[in-house]
């Protein structure tokens, strides 16, 4: 698949001594929405990171946009249109809702749709209410609102979604959905990861499962339901 | 009346020029987590170059221009030193950037020294403020009043600069979680590079701008970095109008402590901040510390207790050493004394540092009670000395009980400036109780019973004492009370969550470290037959941790290690040169450089990498 848009290969990443990731490798083409699926510490949320730069990576290659980025300093990476949603939302709670989509600016990119406050608005509108808002004081419905509009103010070409339905509410679960539907309308690439099956099966075409960091799966969802070994195995649902 | 009101005015002229350079290093600290102890320096650098700036261009340019390029040129030097030296360091662990910044500060000190001559240097007075007005009755400088308008002016300047500009949105941003920061493409070296640019600009600001009031001197560095630190911490790390308000509060308490209690003015900021700490243990108007945001997990290798090739290495060392006095004459035994009590000294500090993640910036307090009580106890009771050292070493335990408790209701940063507070107080009744303590000229005479008189008896009693305790606080590193104290450093909450008391194990942890401290400075005591208040200096704390540092900190022998070649290594080049602290300073930081885990972690990584460190936690 020479037209990836992400492609990872062998990666091996460690917190210290402790290995985490074991030669994980998987593919992401241009304008696709993958699931990476796991139970809680598979290491879904490491191999973002890892992917990303922020821990360190001990061997394997990771090819962004035809390019070695796996040494690349987590900046340098994210300036080439990778965006990361991290799953504790990390917002900046001291800034308000408007400086912290600042902190994401980004100049425009030619192979990635670009975004303006007032469009990331349009998709999340009760961002637009709380502007002037200390990013301490919204919901946490509204600040997993914000973290993916502030990474989408940096005009990604690949977006990693770190779990993004957890913990919130069924009525915002819902209106993410659709803002991730609005985003992949626009050509966004998306690799999410998830617990949440159901959410998964809504947003992504195709599925890794990892399990004690390595893959055990890799697939199309039609392919993925014709395995419920794989999902009795790896998933707890 | 009125005497009381230009008082209190004058208060606020010093709280102006003491904000300028204490805000600096709150930005400093609030982005880079760097404590900049290289700040006095800058600040003192600022009034040189200053000096130097007004009498060569003062006539072509004008006075102010001067003033404004000096803090430039000054900001320019600082932004070198960010990027040679401390861009090297960031991922260092905590502590060691203070390790760096402090031998920027030695090498700074000769430098003026060298470039400027060791004379006090009378700047000019400010054109258009050279007179005074008439305040109530009493002449006021008009310079001062400029200065009063200049702190909130640079204040709001501040204030803007970060609310208003996405320079500022980003640092603040980064203040607050710098992994996010990077994750969203923010360059944070060329932010981190900006923000020190900014601090150190202010300190140099700082330095000129007090050229009218006072001569540059080689003292500036030392009494304005004391001050500043004081003054960041009682507003709260981070939070520049806390800095503000804080510096006002500690000038006002200055210029009316003098008038009201003499006796203790030194003393009386110190006693503020250790109030204020623990009323509001994150100052005033600072933040609960954020936890830092790095990887977890094991970053350090593993702790393992000797095995048999250990006890046998240390066994040869401990036999090897106690045959110096056979070949070495007095002198060399002497010194060779010295760096024992330093190795114990520093062993102690690392124990808490190290062991239980308490990095104390006032450890001297406890070598100091040690020698004081030990002297005061052969001099004033006339006790021997195995029971002066005795006696030392219970006045360093009680310290270590009393101020202890206090400190180990805080953490981090907060810590270590209450831990230096209590070294303050302890320093300042030390050198103003005169009638025990003999105030700047010490008790002299505090010499060794006569068993052990000679140079190479007190030196093997203190080889025997030293290499006893420092097996003795290994023991206890690997007991399980060892256990509890790296648990709690590794992670507070889970240590609290299988029922470790935390207060209760550090505070034991600092009264164990404080006793061993105490030994050292009742030796200390007796090989130099006297005592000073120096004994309890904040440059003895610091040596102490730079000693641990230098070692290593994530290692279980770095003191030790680091003390035997610091102390060596400085007392060689002050025997050696006269710019000693050049050639220390530039030492440390050659040495901070090559060696970020310190000597004794860069011999562990090199072994085992040499050995081919296999992973743990393999895939079953």
């Amino acid at each position: 698949m020479s037209a990836a848009k992400l492609s990872v290969a062998e990666l091996r990443a460690a917190y210290g001594q402790a290995q985490v990731l074991f030669d994980v490798s998987l593919e992401i083409a241009a304008g696709e929405a993958v699931a990476l699926l796991g139970r809680n510490g598979a290491g879904k949320s490491t191999t973002f990171r890892a992917i990303l730069g922020l821990i360190a990576r001990r061997s394997g290659r990771i090819v962004f946009d035809g390019e070695d980025v796996s040494r690349l300093p987590a900046y340098e990476i994210a300036r080439r249109g990778l965006g990361y949603v991290p799953e504790d939302r990390r917002i900046f709670s001291d800034l308000t809702v408007e400086e912290n989509l600042q902190v994401g600016r980004q100049p425009p990119r030619s192979n990635a749709p670009t975004w303006t406050l007032e469009r990331l608005f349009a998709i999340f509108p009760n961002l637009r209410e709380l502007r002037g808002r200390a990013g301490a004081r919204i919901s946490g419905g509204e600040q997993q609102m914000l973290t993916i509009a502030r990474t989408l103010m940096g005009n990604p070409s690949l977006l990693l979604l770190d779990e993004p339905s957890e913990g919130l509410a069924p009525r915002i679960v819902e209106q993410m959905i659709e803002a991730i539907r609005e985003m992949k309308r626009e050509g966004l690439s998306l690799f999410v990861s998830e617990q949440n099956l159901a959410f998964a099966r809504l947003v992504a075409e195709r599925v890794y499962v990892i399990e004690k960091g390595k893959i055990r799966f890799a697939g199309t969802m039609s392919e993925f339901d014709a395995r419920p070994d794989v999902r009795d195995a790896y998933l707890a649902f | 009346m009125s005497f009381y009101f230009v008082q209190f005015v004058t208060g606020l002229a010093s709280a102006s020029s003491l904000f300028l350079v204490a805000s600096g290093l709150s930005i400093i600290f609030g982005v880079t987590r760097v404590v900049n102890f290289a700040h006095g320096a800058f600040y003192m650098l600022g009034a040189y170059i200053g000096y130097t700036l007004i009498d060569r261009l003062g006539a072509g340019v004008g006075f102010w221009p001067a003033i404004g390029l000096s803090a430039f040129a000054v900001a320019a030097i600082g932004t070198l030193i960010e990027m040679l030296l401390l861009r090297r360091i960031y991922d260092a662990p905590e502590l060691f950037q203070l390790l760096a910044t402090f031998a920027v500060a030695l090498v700074v000190e000769d430098l003026a020294l060298l470039i400027w001559g060791p004379s006090d240097l009378l700047g000019p007075r400010a054109p258009g403020f050279k007179g005074a007005i008439d305040l109530l009755g009493q002449p006021f400088p008009t310079y001062d009043l400029l200065l009063i308008a200049l702190a909130p002016l640079v204040l709001a300047l501040i204030w803007l600069i970060f609310r208003r500009t996405t320079w500022g949105v980003l640092v603040r941003a980064a203040t607050q979680d710098r992994e996010m920061v990077a994750a969203l493409g923010v360059n944070q070296k060329w932010l981190f590079t900006s923000v020190f640019a900014l601090g150190v600009f202010l300190a140099g600001l700082g330095g000129a701008l007090e050229l009218p009031r006072q001569a540059a001197n080689h003292t500036m560095d030392l009494q304005v970095i004391t001050e500043a630190l004081v003054v960041v911490v009682i507003g709260g790390l981070g939070s520049v109008p806390g800095t503000f308000l804080a510096a006002i509060i500690v000038s006002e308490l200055n210029a009316f402590g003098i008038l009201v209690f003499p006796k203790i003015s030194i003393v009386l900021v110190f006693l503020v901040m250790a109030i204020v700490l623990i009323v509001r243990p994150w100052g005033l108007l600072g933040r609960a510390e954020a936890a830092a945001r790095t990887a977890s997990g094991a970053i350090i290798s593993r702790w393992r207790p000797f095995g048999a090739p250990g006890r046998i290495a240390a066994a040869l060392a401990v036999a090897f050493a106690a045959l110096l006095p056979i070949a070495a004459g007095n002198y060399f035994v002497g010194v060779a004394t010295e760096v024992l009590i330093f190795m114990l000294y520093a062993a102690s500090l690392h124990f808490l540092l190290a062991g239980g993640g308490l990095a104390s910036f006032g450890h001297a307090a406890y070598f100091g009670l040690g020698s004081y009580g030990a002297a005061i106890a052969l001099k004033s009771f006339g006790l021997g000395m195995e029971t002066a050292i005795v006696a030392g070493i219970v006045l360093g335990l009680v310290g270590a009980l009393v101020f202890g408790w206090f400190c180990v209701r805080l953490s981090g940063v907060y810590f270590a400036m209450l831990t230096l507070a209590f070294a303050q107080i302890a320093w300042s009744i030390a050198y103003q109780w005169t009638d025990v303590t003999g105030g700047d000229n010490g008790i002299i005479g505090v010499w060794p019973s006569a068993w052990a008189a000679s140079p190479a008896r007190f030196y093997w009693l203190t080889l025997a004492l030293s290499a006893g305790s420092i097996a003795l606080l290994r023991a206890i590193t690997f007991s399980p009370f060892g256990y509890a104290l790296r648990a709690l450093r590794d992670s507070t909450l889970r240590a609290e969550t299988i029922g470790i008391e935390r207060r209760r194990v550090q505070w034991m942890g600092f009264v164990i470290a404080g006793g061993f401290a105490a030994l050292a400075g009742a030796l200390y005591a007796f090989l130099k037959g006297s005592v000073f208040p120096d004994n309890i200096s904040i440059s003895l704390s610091i040596d102490g941790l730079v000693m641990v540092l230098l070692g290593g900190v994530g290692t279980v022998s770095g003191g030790v290690v680091g003390a035997a070649i610091y102390r060596s290594l400085s007392i060689w080049v002050i025997s050696h040169t006269d710019y000693s602290r050049l050639v220390l300073g530039a030492l440390i930081i050659v040495l901070v450089v090559m060696f970020p885990k310190g000597l004794v972690g860069a011999f562990e990584a090199w072994r085992s990498a040499r050995t081919g460190a296999r992973l743990q936690g393999q895939s079953p």
